[in-house]
């Protein structure tokens, strides 16, 4: 969340349209609200005094547990849409699931944000038909992107033993376990969208673990983090 | 420069919480109506629930001329009653 | 101020006698307090000259999203981090409302883009410094935003319709920037040796380029008449300054803060704060296309109007494209 929340925000200003930035920063805050929520939880679950601030600003890159796909850099629009499309429609089953945790935090979360998910899908969908649809440039332009992103799609899809655990306990649902239905949907879209989706299962793997991150996840962290490290203890 | 053409004009009309009618708020560009509606949302709504937006294609609109402006407004201009503050009302009887 | 140097063709005022009769049921209607509509009858000069103002404001906007866009990713909580970005979000916002206000005189947005992307426009000259640290949008929340805000309130009561109502969503919305950089000074003026000093030099360096918001002084703008007989221009640019300057100062002492103007002193017989011209040569430098950043903020808005535009052809494509395929079945 807080990752391609803050990559979303790095739009503002600079979008294709006024239309578009406006909506683009619309999905950023979201985005940074949801971070903050669950920051804000992870924090107080792991009881050891630190707060949704300390864990987005204080933790190095191999704490930092995100899907390695939300890391890369914006590059064009064309990969921002097919990113957001990608995630958004494994991110509202998903929060559909967490509505229904045990959890009543969790399920709290979940019930409150999956209203925005909603709207993001919405959104990143029907503009993902638009520009594949559009113009041969555009076409090409978000084949291009679609075929970049495929190898990092499948970490969505990959249970690891916190997975495992929490859907012992009916917290969540297993990750896997939502990969059917998202496959319908994306091929779905796609489809009429003029695209051809990329002939390969092959996906990075390791980013939700800390285990591997991309090279840009680094960059990130010293620009996001800077005044955090540059001034401990000062408050802002 | 980039020459392409220009996405067209739209006109935003919202409808509240409050039970009033819809409101032209503002304009805005879009490539079609969907689009249209999903930009006021993001531009004029935020996002708020509960409300209802119409959207009309600028060209589309028809307007009176303002040399009509004596005929058509001057009727409307004598009903005073339709206006509150016709009816003179003594302090005593509160706000109204 | 977001429009400071609108050069105005009438210079003076034309007299009322020597005013046709058209133009003087135009100038009486002003007069009166009406306002003007889009389809109402308007001089030539008057729709030019909204158009300058109104198109500028709007640049303004949209190239002052740029300044405060570059602390969006450096942003130091999360808090500050999501209201930063909703204020940027707002100038988008503002810029959209004032662009469309524009428009109904007649000119499109993309030609108004033309025209800033050439140099043939101007935006306010405030957007061509740095922002270097932190502190800095603390500043331009506080002083910039306050200077703007001293501009739009009485911008309500314009003449031109669209351009009233625009104003009026703009000042509502507004409200929260100014607090917001204040809030900002104020917890680092409050803080660490470190952000004490970055706080203070802040104010160094955007205390004069926020005076000069206010466009050069009155003696020297000839332009303000005619702008002020059109009720396009509220008040005059000394009037606001010396307004900005009365309100900022106090404001700067409770922040424990000095202004870097050794010669700005309550005046007790004037009832105003005395305080030294900002230097007009870089002003003009500045307006001109010399200041420190005119090249890169032009430079950055070109490429996000040039990159994005295979993303605007391609969505107005594919919308043909469907109503053709409607139309089909």
């Amino acid at each position: 969340m807080l990752v391609l929340g803050h990559r979303t925000s790095e739009w503002c200003g600079v979008a294709p349209a006024l239309e578009e930035d406006i909506a683009l920063a619309n999905i950023a805050l979201d985005l940074i609200g949801q971070a903050k929520l669950w920051l804000e939880y992870a924090g107080e679950v792991e009881d050891a005094e630190r707060t949704a601030n300390t864990l987005a600003f204080r933790r190095d890159f191999y704490d930092f547990r995100n899907l390695l796909m939300l890391e890369l850099p914006n590059e064009d629009y064309a990969r921002t849409i097919i990113r957001h499309f990608l995630f958004d429609a494994f991110q509202v089953p998903w929060l559909e699931a967490l509505a229904a945790s045990s959890d009543e935090t969790i399920s709290s979360i979940g019930q409150k944000t999956v209203k925005e998910a909603n709207y993001h899908l919405e959104r990143s969908q029907d503009t993902v038909v638009a520009l594949g649809d559009g113009t041969e440039e555009s076409n090409t332009r978000m084949q291009k992107a679609l075929h970049d992103l495929w190898p990092y799609a499948g970490e969505m899809f990959q249970d690891d033993e916190i997975d495992r655990m929490m859907q012992g306990e009916s917290i969540a649902p297993l990750p896997s376990s939502m990969k059917k239905a998202w496959e319908l949907r994306v091929e779905r879209v796609f489809n009429d969208a003029f695209l051809i989706l990329p002939d390969s299962d092959f996906s990075h793997s390791g980013g939700r673990q800390g285990i591997r991150h991309t090279e840009h996840l680094g960059h990130m962290l010293a620009s996001m983090q800077f005044l955090q490290r540059a001034y401990p203890g000062a408050s802002w | 420069m980039t020459v392409s053409e220009e996405w067209p004009l739209w006109e935003i009309f919202i409808r509240g919480q409050h039970g009033m009618s819809h409101r032209h708020v503002g304009s805005l560009h879009a490539v079609d109506a969907e689009h249209a509606i999903k930009n006021a949302r993001d531009v004029y709504t935020r996002r708020n629930e509960g409300v209802s937006i119409w959207v009309v294609e600028a060209s589309n609109i028809s307007a009176s001329s303002p040399s009509n402006k004596g005929p058509l407004f001057d009727p409307s201009r004598d009903k005073v009653y339709r206006h509150p503050t016709f009816y003179d009302l003594p302090d005593e009887a509160g706000n109204m | 101020m977001y429009a400071q140097m609108v050069k105005s063709t009438g210079e003076t005022v034309v007299a009322k006698e020597k005013l046709s009769p058209k133009e003087r049921e135009f100038q009486d209607r002003i007069d009166r307090g009406e306002k003007i509509e889009p389809k109402d009858w308007m001089p030539e000069e008057y729709r030019k000259n909204l158009i300058r103002q109104i198109g500028q404001h709007a640049h303004s906007e949209i190239v002052g999203q740029l300044p405060e866009g570059n602390w969006i990713t450096r942003a130091p909580t999360l808090e500050r981090k999501a209201n930063l970005l909703a204020k940027v979000q707002d100038e988008a916002g503002h810029g959209l409302y004032l662009y469309c206000a524009a428009e109904t005189l007649g000119v499109s947005r993309d030609e108004l883009f033309d025209m800033l992307h050439k140099g043939k426009m101007k935006y306010s000259s405030i957007f061509n410094y740095p922002t270097l640290t932190w502190a800095d949008m603390g500043a331009i929340g506080w002083l910039v935003d306050g200077a703007a805000i001293m501009n739009q309130v009485p911008l309500q009561r314009t003449s031109y319709g669209p351009y009233a109502r625009a104003m009026v969503r703009i000042c509502k919305e507004e409200s929260f920037h100014q607090r917001q950089g204040f809030q900002i000074m104020l917890t680092m003026a409050q803080g660490t040796e470190d952000q004490k000093r970055m706080a203070q030099d802040a104010l160094n360096r955007f205390w004069y380029p926020s005076l000069m918001m206010f466009g050069p002084s009155d003696k020297d703008s000839v332009h303000s008449a005619q702008s002020m007989a059109w009720k396009i221009k509220m008040n005059s640019n000394d009037e606001l300054r010396q307004k900005f300057v009365d309100e900022i100062a106090p404001q700067a002492a409770f922040l424990g803060l000095n202004i870097p103007d050794d010669d700005l002193v309550w005046n007790e017989k004037t009832g105003h704060h005395d305080y030294s011209e900002p230097d007009w040569d870089e002003f003009f430098q500045v307006i001109s296309g010399n200041g420190p950043c005119n090249k890169e903020r032009l430079d950055a808005r070109k490429k996000a109007w040039n990159d994005g535009a295979w993303v605007r052809d391609g969505m107005l494509a594919h919308a043909r494209k469907k109503a053709m395929r409607k139309v089909a079945e």
